[in-house]
């Protein structure tokens, strides 16, 4: 990207709220151009200057002698670290630098031992767990070590069923707290879910996962091939697309009832789903009437309104989630597939990609960006990779978040706009990755099959 | 018995030859005048208890049987049956060899394995007559060769039909691959009864989505290249598997051009 295009784009975000300035687009990655420098990448942007707060984050103390002590402290506490870590809001620092006395409890605080270097730490995040009776008790606190007036930032207990999944779950709930706290008011998403469809079980089927990898499972068993999973805004229902005897049809699984339930087939090929912020709408690609077009129903199935008339596929829907107003899509009407946007209905229609291979539009949950998947230079002598690239709709500048090699696509944004996942092929096989949404904290989600089509929950 | 007596009796007769004969003839003088007198004597002694009723008429002799039996075919080959069917009259006791008493009429079906002749014995007051048909029965031909195996429409379909092969992201019919589509009209009109499926395929390059919409693409523009000859739109489903059921797993361009296909799978 030039200077220009970068100067644009810092005056556009002056206007948004600066917060959501810092923590979205809180840096912009660029190509060098010459074919020396080819697999090297320079990141530079707005926002590198900016400090996140350190944050120490001791091991939580076992504050009872059960047996079941170990296995959940060591649960809990890699799980508030990952949250932590990934979350993009905190520098967390390094357990090398900590002393060796930790609090379990605030009296036990040596806050000299924590607010000077080597740590230098501005918070501490501590706190105790135990199992009494079956029953998993957490005592947490985050201070402001170098306040000391008034250190206590947050104070927490929370108890549950002993058991493994209650341990992670309150791990999340205190990370979201703490990344409330200091991330400028926006919820954290350690309790969202992930949605993607694996073929481990022999046949592509919608699987679900927490938000960092964890407790993956199975929901639909159609012996078919169901793909790319979308969660309503409410968190009930999954619409997706299945091969079905009559062809591919939109399928609508509940998470409320755990089982499938009933949506019209619309006859021809019916692809990729995509839920209005209202939750009232799907936008969805349709070959009812020959060619494939976008089409918009009542989240019932009924209502169906055709967008778009074109010659040329058109797929991939995805509405702005903040305006509720308009839908980017996927066309071939001029060839290869580029970006368009249009109003919701079907007024407008307007190219966003000037070239290459472009698919797989997201939109942001603030309405600003698409992130999608473009090969930029396609062509004999050009096998470019397709990477993932983030969009600001109103100027068309871009930025590429992903440069490692192999195919990315499918990203879908988390709701608090700092995380995108996406599939990679990167490590041999197609898995599911995370990162945050300036490209960086690069994590991998699935390891076994083959896993594509991610789709973050809405809260 | 009565009746076999009278045989035995007639046949020296018929034997008697040459100088023989008057020694014969009074021999049987002999015996018939013995016969008389005894008849005579049985007669007049009962006469002589009761008043002498008068002569009955002399019983008209009993009509001969007669028979007949034939078997259509006259021929048959191993396995096969005929139809056997004997008419009798003034029989009392109709028996075929092989096969026992029977009905005086009748019919009935026969499959012997080798050439048979029914001997049909006709008995009645009148006398016995015989009757007899063959039936030949012939080796079976030859087992035919193996048969040569049916072609089926489907194996028809299988060496006629040839799939269309698309470039890179495009759905329409290349110039190369019209020649394809000309003779899959030629055989589709030919055998106006087969129904067929058109899929879709792309090779892995692009997206999932994007690729079963293209798919969905190349299988509705080869399906329209057949309507637009004439073939009936109702033979014909279509169907995108996108990149969803690769013909060749490898990442090169020869791979890529297996996987971008019009393919097309006979209905059953």
């Amino acid at each position: 990207m030039d200077d220009a295009a970068r100067s644009i784009i810092r005056r556009k975000t002056r206007n948004i709220h600066p917060t959501a300035l810092a923590l979205i687009l809180f840096c912009f990655c660029s190509f060098a151009g010459s074919t020396s420098f080819g697999q090297d990448w320079v990141k530079t942007g707005t926002g590198l200057g900016v400090e996140k707060v350190r944050l120490a984050v001791p091991d939580f103390k076992a504050s009872t002698s059960d047996a079941q002590n170990t296995a959940l402290v060591k649960t809990f506490n890699d799980t508030l670290w990952n949250d932590l870590d990934v979350s993009g809001v905190v520098e967390l620092v390094s357990k090398s630098f900590y002393p060796l006395q930790v609090p379990g409890q605030p009296p036990e605080i040596n806050y000299l031992a924590w607010n000077a270097p080597p740590p230098n730490a501005a918070m501490l995040a501590f706190g105790n767990l135990g199992v009494a009776s079956g029953k998993l008790t957490v005592q947490a606190w985050l201070y402001d070590v170098k306040n000391l007036q008034s250190p206590p930032v947050l104070a927490k207990q929370y108890s549950d069923t002993a058991s493994d999944a209650a341990a992670r779950m309150v791990a999340h709930k205190f990370a979201d707290e703490i990344i409330f706290r200091l991330g400028g008011g926006i919820q954290g998403i350690a309790e969202t879910q992930v949605y993607f469809s694996s073929d481990r079980s022999g046949h592509k089927e919608i699987w679900a996962m927490d938000y960092d990898g964890s407790n993956q499972h199975q929901l639909t068993h159609l012996s078919s091939i169901a793909l790319a999973p979308r969660i309503s805004p409410d968190g009930s229902r999954i619409a997706f697309s299945a091969l079905t005897k009559t062809g591919w049809e939109i399928m609508m699984y509940s998470l409320d009832l755990n089982r499938l339930v009933n949506f019209p087939h619309f006859g021809g090929t019916n692809l990729s789903p995509a839920w209005s912020a209202d939750g009232l709408r799907l936008a969805l690609s349709s070959s009812r009437s020959g060619e494939p077009e976008i089409y918009v129903a009542d989240a019932s199935g009924g209502n169906l309104r055709r967008m778009t008339t074109d010659k040329g596929p058109d797929v991939s829907p995805t509405w702005n989630r903040k305006t509720n107003g308009q839908i980017a899509f996927v066309s071939g009407r001029t060839g290869l597939p580029q970006i368009y946007t249009m109003e919701a209905d079907g007024t407008n229609q307007q190219r966003m990609t000037d070239q290459g291979y472009a698919v797989s539009p997201n939109w942001s949950p603030n309405g600003q960006f698409l992130v999608f998947a473009w090969v930029r230079k396609y062509g004999p002598g050009e096998p470019g990779a397709s990477d993932l690239y983030l969009m600001d709709t109103a100027s068309k500048q871009w930025v590429q978040l992903t440069h490692d090699g192999g195919r990315n696509d499918f990203p879908s944004w988390s709701p608090d706009g700092r995380h995108i996942v996406f599939q990679s092929n990167r490590s041999g096989t197609l898995q599911i990755w995370s990162m945050l949404a300036d490209g960086t904290k690069v994590q991998q989600l699935t390891f076994t099959g083959h896993n594509e089509g991610p789709n973050w929950s809405w809260k | 018995m009565e009746l076999e007596i009278v045989n035995n009796f007639v046949w020296p007769q018929r034997e008697a030859l040459g100088s023989q004969e008057e020694y014969v003839r009074q021999l049987n003088a002999k015996w018939f005048l013995l016969i008389l007198g005894l008849s005579a004597f049985l007669t007049l002694s009962a006469c002589g208890k009761k008043k002498a009723p008068p002569p009955p008429p002399p019983a008209p002799p009993p009509p001969a049987p007669t028979a007949s039996i034939s078997v259509n075919p006259s021929s048959i080959q191993s396995g096969q049956s005929a139809s056997l069917t004997w008419q009798t009259s003034n029989a009392t006791d109709v028996s075929i060899d092989g096969i026992g008493a029977v009905q005086p009429n009748g019919s009935q079906s026969v499959s012997p394995t080798d050439s048979t002749t029914y001997h049909l014995v006709a008995k009645g007051a009148g006398g016995t007559q015989e009757a007899t048909a063959r039936l030949t029965v012939t080796a079976p031909p030859p087992p035919p060769p193996p048969p040569t195996p049916t072609v089926t429409d489907e194996d028809l379909f299988g060496q006629n039909i040839k799939d269309v092969y698309f470039d890179y992201d495009k759905s329409d019919i290349r110039a190369d691959q019209q020649s394809s589509i000309q003779a899959n009209v030629q055989f589709l009109s030919q055998h106006p009864n087969v129904n067929f499926t058109i899929e879709g395929h792309c090779d892995e390059r692009g997206s999932t989505e994007y690729n079963l919409a293209l798919g969905d693409q190349r299988a509705n523009s080869v399906k329209n290249a057949l309507t637009a000859a004439g073939i009936s739109p109702s033979r014909i489903k279509t169907i995108s598997y996108g990149k969803e059921k690769p013909f060749c797993n490898e990442s090169n361009e020869a791979c890529w051009q297996q996987n971008r296909r019009g393919h097309f799978v006979y209905q059953k």
